[in-house]
């Protein structure tokens, strides 16, 4: 069976036996042959096979899934560049490993194959949490653990529902049409990140290891963004949900202190647009939020690797604590702001050839509100992770770290990234002959870049005007509340307080109620004892009684 | 020779009885009680297999044809309970050698034995006899050696109950008697099939109707439906043990297969279960009894007034199968009495080989006995469990065709109380193996031996409820016949 998911996932069985240089080679060697094998298979429905009655499909090419698997090669690519400097073999094999999932959930044909690699995806990159290994990122990696579990189970739920329905475990066009539908919509948004379902992401991934958040960027959520495209598109529900996640991680990107948190919102922001242009669907929604998602994977990867290169060297990501960086890393500061163009859709930047396809659709259907939304999301963008990354990060006060150039593994797999991105926004066409369907769109026209170099630079205005003035919310050392508080804070306070109330209650009530409890049952049981009325041995004259009466009453019923 | 088979059935024992007296010898009257239960049983083998062969078979009695002679008639509807009689009567007769050598004195063992014969022959003749008068006669015989035996009991509760019972017995039978009499005054006859033909069209009949409350409360009072049950613990919790083994198993079966015979092939389901509300007082009294016989059982603290009680509750599921007065309602009742028979009549023996090793059944002096009877206590945990209905023991097979049957109807109530009776019947045995295998023993206490011949008892009627749970091919196949014959053909 030939599988580029399969090939990385028995690959990465072979890098911790090897080491030094042949761990490095095969961990390149791994993602390259992968593209190679990818782009060598047919198009179609690969090989398939039943197992306990079901007709599986691992393997199955067409341009949707070629598209997708191609993006996550080339993330594991660079996220395998970015990961040569260390040695842990642990984090090291889990980069083909995990990105083997994604991929074969990318190519998954059926139901049960993509929910195998979904939950194969979830554990393996728990393990990236946990490669921290401190007391804190092993809780934070139970959490992300039980989220990513959560959304296995309703996937599976989904897919039984479906069977049960008689509809199937093909992996194509689901659409909303009954409960199993349902759950696996609910599955997909967990790992999408929906609004309310998204606390595990921006509550997980910061606490992720330097190429733990490299490596969890790009797969997880956007293998939800291809299940969405595959078997959602045109989804209605789809558009409004986008539309608030484009909105809503805006304001905890402002406050938020972390960069790697506010990178982590901006990435639930990004998912947004992709989820609403699913949702609008049509060749042209669909077609750019595939392309979104394959830019969104590169340029994410790129603002982590900076930030991972920042914490590698300063050891914090605080914008608080960071300021001046420009200094010592130069290279660095050039690459993150690469990736912050690419991120606010600069011209000739890639977000610019994808966000706009997904405006495009938005506007084409006459949405207006949420075409504003996402308008509104996107100068919010440009501003939190436009901005205030590289501002915060490497320019503001100097702050005094005085720290060496990242290592240069990171430094070749940013470039590549980087390079990557002007590439898709320079010649676009290279990425739009890849989409699913024909591309009929030209991003580069006047009335577009102008538009777009207006909104951008109103935002920079706007940003400077509120640090000038001081109004802009200051870098404070600050833990901002968000959906994540339920089950961090209020749900075990509640079983706190519970389980204090009740022993206070069981103490103050518990006696009297046993009490009368015993007084009940002794009440209601004393017939049926054996000393009483009914078990002890009846008196004749009783017998003789119930006899009569007896005969009376069915000789009443009976004659009336 | 085997033309006179449906007579010596019934002769037999009957014969047995005065020779046990007059021969005044323990071991031949034993004998003779073994005899005369392995003729019976012969008997009922062959008749049961010529039945299914060709079919009803009549015997005059001396020659004197029906209507104007008494007449024996065996049928698909009473060759299980001929079978069920005279079996319990060999399985009896096995366990009693040791058990009442133990149990009384000597001068009356051959008086029991005797009694046990004439029990034996009363119940086979009201089982196979087609006359009204006649089963009333035989009832009496049962009914009266009945009494006599319970009096033997070891204390001295023993004669109250058997006074008891006489009472009420003897007011049931009383009653039997007035519903025969109407029925006679309507018709001038006293034959079963020719009651049936004139009977039929008469419906609106006042004294008919009396007639059959009558007959219906008599024998409520001998099946010991709940609220007529109150003799029934008392009577089996002191009789001797291989009497309450013996009667346990048989007594009530009879009196509501005779309930059946004259309900279905007398007067007719569609006047008592359908111009009557007969149907519905049964399933009403059924679940009362279910109830209230299982929450009674949870709270005695006496292991045979344990298993007395939990008899209330069976009757109950018994009566409830036979007032849906389906097919599959009454081959149920046939089924639940065949399993329940063979279970109880284990648990009754096993409470009987306790009393002779330990002395004493209440709970509370069984404690450890898991550890010092392993093997008997195994069989009551088996037989036990028979009582839940735990598949695969035989009373999950019955149970279950009972569920159906009530399902069939729509009869949800009656399903939940029996749902409940059964949780219930958990509570009860499970109070009892609780006590039995997790209370330590009293120091000092050794391992108990039984005698072979009880052990060899139990062990056959346990092993047979399981074969039954198995494979319940043999029994269903017998209740099917039955409720074939009652509900198909009418008067037979």
């Amino acid at each position: 069976m030939t599988s580029p998911a399969l090939l990385l996932m028995l690959g990465a069985a072979g890098v911790p036996l090897l080491h030094g240089r042949l761990r490095s080679v095969l961990m390149l060697l791994l993602p390259v042959a992968g593209l190679v094998m990818l782009w060598l298979l047919p198009e179609g429905p690969g090989v398939t096979f039943a197992l306990f009655g079901l007709e599986l499909t691992p393997v199955r090419i067409d341009a949707l899934s070629r598209l997708f698997a191609t993006g996550f090669l080339l993330a594991a690519l660079l996220t395998s560049i970015y990961a040569l400097h260390l040695r842990d073999p642990l984090q090291q094999a889990l980069i083909p490993l995990y990105a083997g999932t994604a991929i074969g959930g990318a190519l998954a044909g059926d139901l049960v194959t993509l929910f195998v690699c979904w939950e194969l995806a979830g554990l393996s990159s728990a393990f990236l949490i946990w490669a921290g290994r401190t007391e804190r990122s092993y809780r934070a990696g139970m959490r992300y653990l039980v989220a990513q579990l959560i959304s296995g189970l309703l996937m599976l739920a989904g897919i039984a529902l479906r069977v049960q329905a008689g509809e199937g475990i093909e992996f194509g066009y689901l659409g909303l049409n009954g409960p199993g539908d349902a759950l696996i919509l609910l599955a997909v948004g967990i790992k999408c990140a929906f609004p309310l379902l998204h606390a595990w992401l921006t509550d997980t991934y910061p606490e992720a290891t330097v190429v733990g958040a490299v490596a969890l960027s790009p797969f997880t959520t956007k293998l939800a963004v291809y299940v969405l495209a595959r078997s959602f598109p045109g989804t209605d529900l789809l558009i409004w949900v986008g539309a608030a996640m484009t909105v809503f991680p805006i304001f905890y990107a402002v406050i938020e202190n972390d960069l790697r948190r506010v990178l982590a919102y901006s990435m639930i922001n990004q998912l947004g647009f992709m989820v609403a242009g699913v949702g609008v669907g049509g060749a042209l929604g669909v077609n750019g939020a595939s392309a979104h998602a394959v830019a969104d994977m590169v340029f994410k990867s790129l603002l982590f690797m900076a930030m991972g290169a920042v914490l590698l060297r300063t050891g914090t990501t605080k914008g608080s604590e960071l300021g001046g960086l420009y200094k010592s890393m130069p290279q660095t500061a050039a690459l993150c702001m690469v990736g912050a163009a690419s991120i606010s859709a600069f011209p000739l930047f890639s977000a610019f050839a994808t966000k706009s396809m997904i405006m495009e659709a938005v506007g084409q259907e006459q949405l207006t509100v949420v075409w504003l939304l996402l308008l509104f999301a996107s100068a919010g963008v440009f501003h939190h992770a436009g901005i205030k990354i590289p501002y915060f990060a490497f320019f503001a006060h100097d702050r005094g770290h005085r720290v060496a150039e990242a290592p240069l593994n990171m430094r070749v797999a940013m470039t590549l990234a980087a390079l990557i991105c002007v590439g898709i926004g320079v010649a676009p066409n290279l990425l739009y002959e890849l989409l699913p369907h024909p591309v009929d769109y030209v991003p580069y026209t006047t009335a577009h870049v102008i538009n777009q170099l207006q909104l951008l630079l109103l935002a920079s205005m706007a940003f400077t005007l509120l640090v000038r003035t001081g109004l802009y919310p200051p870098e404070l050392r600050s833990v901002n509340l968000d959906a994540d508080v339920v089950y961090r804070r209020v749900l075990p306070h509640t079983w706190h307080a519970l389980s204090r109330a009740v022993p206070r209650l069981r103490r103050t009530l518990g006696p009297p109620l046993r009490h009368r409890g015993a007084n009940l049952w002794s009440a209601t049981t004393r017939p049926l004892r054996p000393e009483a009325k009914l078990a002890t041995p009846w008196p004749t004259h009783l017998m003789v009684w119930w006899a009569v009466f007896l005969l009376g009453t069915v000789l009443l019923l009976a004659l009336l | 020779m085997t033309g006179q088979l449906p007579v010596l059935q019934v002769a037999v024992p009957l014969l047995c009885a005065p020779l046990c007296v007059l021969l005044r010898s323990r071991f031949v009257a034993w004998l003779l009680f073994l005899a005369a239960s392995l003729t019976s049983l012969t008997c009922a083998v062959w008749l049961a297999e010529r039945v299914d062969r060709t079919g009803a078979l009549r015997y005059a009695m001396g020659d004197w044809q029906a209507p104007y002679g008494i007449e024996f008639v065996v049928n698909g509807f009473n060759t299980p309970v001929l079978l069920l009689v005279s079996l319990s009567a060999v399985v009896a007769a096995v366990y009693s050698r040791r058990s009442v050598a133990a149990e009384l004195d000597d001068r009356r063992v051959p008086l029991l034995y005797a009694c046990l014969c004439l029990a034996l022959a009363g119940l086979l003749g009201l089982s196979i006899t087609g006359d009204v008068f006649n089963a009333f006669v035989f009832l009496e015989i049962s009914s009266l050696s009945t009494y006599t035996m319970i009096a033997m009991g070891r204390r001295r509760q023993a004669l109250l109950a058997s006074f008891r019972y006489l009472v009420i017995g003897t007011i049931g039978a009383t009653f039997l008697l007035i519903g025969i009499g109407l029925a006679y005054a309507v018709t001038g006859t006293l034959n079963m099939a020719d009651l049936a033909q004139r009977l039929t069209g008469s419906h609106d009949n006042r004294a008919l109707q009396a007639a059959v409350v009558f007959v219906f409360v008599g024998l409520a009072v001998k099946m010991a439906v709940f609220p007529l049950h109150a003799w029934l613990p008392a009577a089996y919790g002191e009789a001797p043990s291989a009497v309450s083994t013996f009667v346990a198993a048989t007594g009530t079966k009879v009196a509501i297969y005779v309930f059946c015979r004259f309900a279905f092939t007398v007067f007719g389901a569609s006047l008592v279960f359908g111009a009557m509300p007969v149907d519905r007082i049964g399933l009403l009294l059924a679940c009362l009894g279910i109830l209230a016989g299982s929450a009674a059982a949870c709270f005695q603290d006496d292991l045979r007034y344990v298993l007395a009680w939990s008899s209330v509750a069976q009757v109950g599921y018994i009566v409830a199968g036979v007032s849906l007065a389906t097919t599959a309602g009454v081959s149920g009742a046939y089924l639940h009495m065949i399993m329940h028979s063979v279970t109880k009549a284990a648990l009754f023996a096993i409470a009987g080989v306790l009393l002779l090793r330990l002395g004493s059944v209440r709970l509370a002096d069984l404690a450890g006995l898991g550890r010092r009877m392993p093997w008997t206590f195994a069989a009551f945990v088996v037989a036990g469990l028979g009582l839940v209905g735990v598949p695969p023991t035989a009373g999950f097979a019955s149970k279950w065709a009972l569920v159906t049957a009530l399902v069939e109807r729509d009869q949800w109530p009656v399903l939940v109380a029996m749902l409940a009776g059964s949780l219930l019947a958990l509570v009860y045995v499970g109070r009892v193996i609780e006590v039995a295998w997790f209370r330590e023993p009293p120091d000092g206490a050794d391992p108990l031996r039984p005698p072979a011949s009880m052990v060899a008892a139990i062990w056959f009627l346990v092993l047979l409820s399981l074969y039954f749970g198995i494979d319940a091919s043999l029994p269903a196949h017998l209740a099917d016949a039955a409720a074939a014959a009652l509900l198909g053909k009418g008067g037979g």
